[in-house]
């Protein structure tokens, strides 16, 4: 009897809910510099329209940036909230791309995928984000 | 310090608690700050002590207590 690793490919799940009003009273308050402390040019482009569809379309992708920080385990890092950028595909979905710390606490735990579906209703904004996630197993023989 | 500190915990923490009676060293994500909380916990004390969090002190234990809010401010020469 022996044990010889392999690897099986594990799924996390992370879900995030986001109330609208609160994006929007930090907006209120800080205006420019909570946007761009928070958000891509990306997202912001993806998101801009009057007042009431910009809250709704950030407090999504507050709650999809905070889904994937509890799919990567972070603990007591906390990677720039930019890291994790929402991207628009030409077809119409999203996708999550990630950078800096926030990438390597991906590659570290062998995190190859990630998927993310957004949503809202009236004041609450919803995330959900799925990972595909290589693990190590020893198996016997 | 403290009270300019207590005071960005009460605008902008959104906590479910008197600021003004928690101890230094209470678990402020126990008391209900959230991470969205915690950016405009930041953002106002840059606003109220005239200084930017570097890259190495965003984490969640800088935002944890009192207490750890006052050591960062003071690695930041914060007087």
């Amino acid at each position: 009897m022996g044990l010889v690793s392999n690897v099986r490919t594990a799924v996390r799940v992370g879900v995030d809910v986001m109330a609208v009003g609160e994006v929007q009273r930090s907006i209120d308050a800080f205006g420019d510099r909570y946007l761009t402390r928070v958000f891509t040019e990306h997202e912001l482009a993806c998101t801009a329209g009057d007042d009431a569809t910009r809250a709704r379309g950030l407090a999504a992708r507050f709650a999809a940036k905070e889904a994937t920080l509890k799919v990567l385990h972070t603990q007591d890092a906390q990677p720039d909230w930019r890291s994790i950028e929402v991207r628009r595909t030409a077809g119409g979905w999203c996708e999550i791309k990630l950078s800096g710390r926030a990438a390597d606490l991906a590659h570290q735990q062998a995190i190859s995928d990630l998927d993310v579906s957004m949503s809202h209703e009236g004041s609450t904004a919803v995330a959900v984000v799925v990972a595909a996630c290589a693990e190590q197993r020893g198996s016997e023989l | 310090m403290d009270d300019r500190i207590r005071d960005v915990l009460d605008q902008h923490g959104r906590l479910g608690v008197d600021v003004g009676k928690l101890d230094d060293r209470a678990d402020l994500y126990e008391a209900g700050l959230t991470s969205h909380a915690s950016v405009n916990v930041m953002l106002g004390l840059e606003d109220a002590f005239d200084i930017e969090f570097p890259e190495r002190l965003l984490r969640k234990s800088t935002f944890a207590s009192v207490d750890s809010i006052r050591s960062a401010l003071a690695e930041l020469s914060v007087q």
